[in-house]
């Protein structure tokens, strides 16, 4: 260590540790790093978190899959394509086939969504196409303003919820296709209406498919 | 409105209530004098001396050497996907122009995907190169914030601590286990963690869906803990896997801004002045709070072409309204907006929405955070970054009252202060220079998704996020080509270790400057006064340098909108 010397003032440096490790010697350790992390965080971690949430959670840890008579149709927490008037249709979803060939929507195994900027003719031409086959399928006068959420696509592509106002504008299809009184369809949709969690986080929201099983159930 | 305000200030308020119990433990983590058992044995296996001291110039090698073996190991586990275990899905390996980006991405914290998770990577990739490399990176960033305040601090003359204890402790005693727990309520809220194959269900009208899965839940943890941003999926936290509900959402956002805020108060800690850790969180929570509120303000309104057309964007009581588009509905607006300002503050990266389909001024808001780059920030580098501006605000109002500038007790030279200046250019440079590059380059417009300014937008968004190390994206611009994965590669680099390495480099200069006496002269730092100086000192630096960008991308394109106008790809 050097002694300061109160005449020079700038610069006073301790000697850094005697024996600094060598180069090659640091580079080894470097390696040596890599490879134990790799082993600690990269495959302990995740496969402890496995074993523990496959013992605890296996419903959720297996993607919450949901099954009717002994098949799988589909996940809770994801969204799925309804085109039929008697179920509950989701929010426009704009990904594509797995081998990216076209349009697929709610395809989850190639999450996707547009993309487009607020000003792009693309955005405003499916908006007003999805504007018309809305109120059309559902009975709509021309005037009727659409809820947001029915005709913009979501960003996963996956989206599983609707806003509520979406969802009553389609009670009417709904119940007709059914031969079920409107009011009963409300009722479905009404009860599947999840608030905010906790009271504060979040919004509103129906999911789709949870409505749609129940209605298949009603019968 | 009303929810919307309340859960954002609830959230924010968590965030405030965690910084002095988190920031005494990084506080006891960066200077305790005892290594646990573990700690111990890692040291032995790695061949490490943890009594060593380093300087800044051993400390940054040690940074440099840890980050190529990691990239050179990743590297060559990504390229062998094809022989390694767990790919259920049989995925091929990465190109290597694509594999170089990734690894590089990762390595550098930033986490930019020019590839789609759930196409691409196989659950091994997943878990051994992507997880490890969350972990391995935020350390780094972390470790190098530590030995930055410890120059700072100068109690211990060059000495900055010791980089294996810093990042062994961090991971062992931080990372893993916040990690562990989140991710038990993550799975808890729907996430998939299995190694099972893709399952296949055939939906109630009798359609197949092939339903990704995989270990979701550890990535998602650590890639928010660790501010990295990574997506497992494609469409990352929009995806429901990643993110089920409103509170993953809030927790995903907490743990974002968890380390970076209460870094500030361990800094405190360190000089002895806690004031100064405040002055700090201060300066940063005024620029987030008020990027958010124009994000948020902008986003509500929603989109005037679409309410021409008939759609219905207000708030009512049965929808939350706003510009939807690219948004998922468990969300709605203020937790978006929330989330977006968050990632793109704390250099995050990931995204709950798509920001290409943000109204113009909406897309402002992400950019501007990236390129002041410096509010909360991810570890550790926004923190340096911040202090940059602290000695360039010093720096500057010595100049303006004719003194020698002094910080933390020690005097800024013209050395420290060419330093500070290669870091705050470097950024900039690296930014404005790739985009000029690319608009140039009829093969690089050739990749964008959107016409007009919102086009320029995207090739913007891409080398600013890029050189922050943010990884977020306008995701319409087709970023796989070779052109853009070695650009952005570069400009991930530059923005790395240009940062990390100069201000390494001044807070070891100043750990070795003698101390000199607080005088009547001395510009105390720790003020509100110093502290709305800094901000404007940002402010501006960040507004004169990109201000001409900023205007030829995101204004324009919303003055646009405003009127009206659209335009045809």
């Amino acid at each position: 260590m050097t002694i300061p010397d109160p005449l020079f003032h700038e610069n006073i440096r301790l000697q850094p540790e005697p024996t600094p490790t060598p180069l090659p010697r640091l580079l080894l350790n470097s390696f040596l790093a890599a490879g134990l992390f790799t082993l600690v965080c990269g495959l302990g971690y995740p496969l402890l978190t496995t074993a523990v949430t496959g013992v605890l959670l296996p419903h959720q840890a297996q993607g919450s899959l949901v099954t009717q008579g002994g098949k799988v149709v589909g996940s809770a927490v994801l969204g799925q394509q309804f085109t039929a008037p008697k179920y509950l249709h989701g929010r426009p979803s704009m990904t594509s086939k797995t081998d990216g060939s076209g349009p697929q929507p709610y395809n989850a195994e190639n999450s996707g969504a547009s993309n487009w900027g607020a000003t792009n003719a693309k955005l405003r031409d499916s908006v007003q196409e999805r504007i018309a086959a809305f109120r059309q399928e559902n009975g709509l006068s021309t005037g009727t303003p659409v809820p947001v959420d029915a005709v913009t696509a979501s960003a996963s592509g996956l989206d599983p919820d609707v806003s509520l106002a979406t969802a009553l504008l389609q009670v009417n299809r709904i119940a007709q296709a059914r031969n079920l009184p409107v009011a009963e369809v409300e009722k479905v949709i009404r009860e599947h209406l999840t608030g905010r969690q906790f009271g504060v986080l979040g919004e509103q929201r129906v999911n789709v498919l949870a409505v749609n099983l129940a209605l298949d159930g009603q019968k | 409105m009303a929810p919307a305000l309340l859960q954002i200030v609830l959230i924010l308020a968590v965030m405030t209530a965690l910084v002095i119990p988190v920031g005494n433990w990084l506080y006891s983590v960066a200077s305790g004098q005892k290594d646990t058992a573990l700690e111990r044995l890692t040291y032995r296996v790695i061949g490490v001396n943890p009594q060593e001291k380093m300087d800044w110039k051993r400390y940054g090698l040690a940074i440099l050497l840890s980050n190529l073996a990691m990239l050179l190991l990743s590297y060559l586990l990504i390229r062998l996907q094809g022989v390694l275990p767990w790919n259920p899905a049989g995925l091929a390996a990465q190109a290597p122009d694509l594999a170089w980006n990734t690894v590089v991405s990762f390595m550098t914290n930033t986490n930019w995907q020019a590839y789609s998770g759930e196409q691409s990577l196989s659950y091994f990739s997943q878990m051994a190169v992507i997880t490890t490399f969350m972990f391995t990176s935020a350390a780094t960033g972390f470790a190098g914030a530590l030995a930055f305040m410890r120059g700072l601090a100068g109690r211990d003359g060059s000495n900055l601590g010791n980089f294996w204890v810093d990042v062994t402790r961090i991971i062992y005693r931080v990372l893993l286990p916040i990690c562990f727990v989140l991710a038990l309520v993550f799975v808890g809220q729907g996430m998939p963690q299995t190694l099972n194959a893709y399952a296949t269900a055939t939906t109630l009208e009798g359609a197949a869906q092939n339903i990704a899965l995989g270990p979701v839940a550890s990535l998602e943890s650590i890639k928010h803990v660790g501010t990295n941003g990574g997506g497992f999926f494609s469409m990352n936290a929009a995806h429901p896997f990643e993110n089920p509900t409103p509170l993953t959402n809030a927790l995903h956002i907490l743990s974002m801004l968890l380390i970076p805020s209460a870094l500030t108060y361990a800094f405190g800690r360190m000089l002895g002045n806690l004031k100064q850790g405040w002055v700090i969180f201060g300066g940063m929570l005024v620029m987030f709070l008020g990027s958010l509120a124009l994000l948020y303000g902008f986003e509500q309104a929603g989109n005037p072409i679409l309410s021409k057309l008939g759609a219905e964007q207000a708030i009512t009581a049965a929808q939350a309204g706003g510009n939807m588009e690219g948004k998922e509905v468990r969300f709605g607006i203020a937790q978006t907006a929330l989330f977006a300002t968050t990632t793109t503050a704390a250099t995050t990266g990931s995204v709950d929405s798509m920001h290409d389909s943000y109204t113009g001024m909406g897309g402002f808001v992400p950019m501007l955070q990236m390129m002041l780059n410096n509010v909360f920030g991810g570890k550790g580098v926004g923190f340096i970054n911040f202090v940059q501006y602290l000695i360039l605000g010093v720096f500057i109002a010595g100049l303006m009252v004719g003194r020698t500038p002094e910080f933390l007790g020690k005097k800024i030279e013209a050395r420290e202060v060419k330093l500070v200046m290669l870091a705050v250019l470097a950024h900039p440079l690296s930014i404005l220079g790739f985009t000029a590059l690319a608009c140039t380059l009829p093969g690089a417009l050739a990749s964008l998704n959107n016409p007009g300014p919102h086009g320029f937008s995207e090739i913007l968004y891409a080398y600013t996020s890029g050189t922050a190390n943010n990884g977020s994206a306008f995701a319409g611009l087709s970023a796989n080509t070779l052109f853009y994965n070695i650009t952005i590669g570069l400009a991930m680099l530059f923005g790395r270790y240009l940062t990390l390495l100069p201000m390494l480099a001044v807070a070891g200069m100043l750990a070795a400057k003698r101390r000199v006496p607080t005088g009547s002269g001395t510009l105390p730092t720790d003020t509100l006064l110093f502290g709305g100086l800094t901000v404007f000192v940002i402010l501006i630096v960040g507004a004169l340098t990109f201000l001409p960008a900023l205007t030829l991308g995101p204004v324009a394109d919303h003055l646009q909108m405003a009127q009206g106008v659209v335009l045809k790809p």
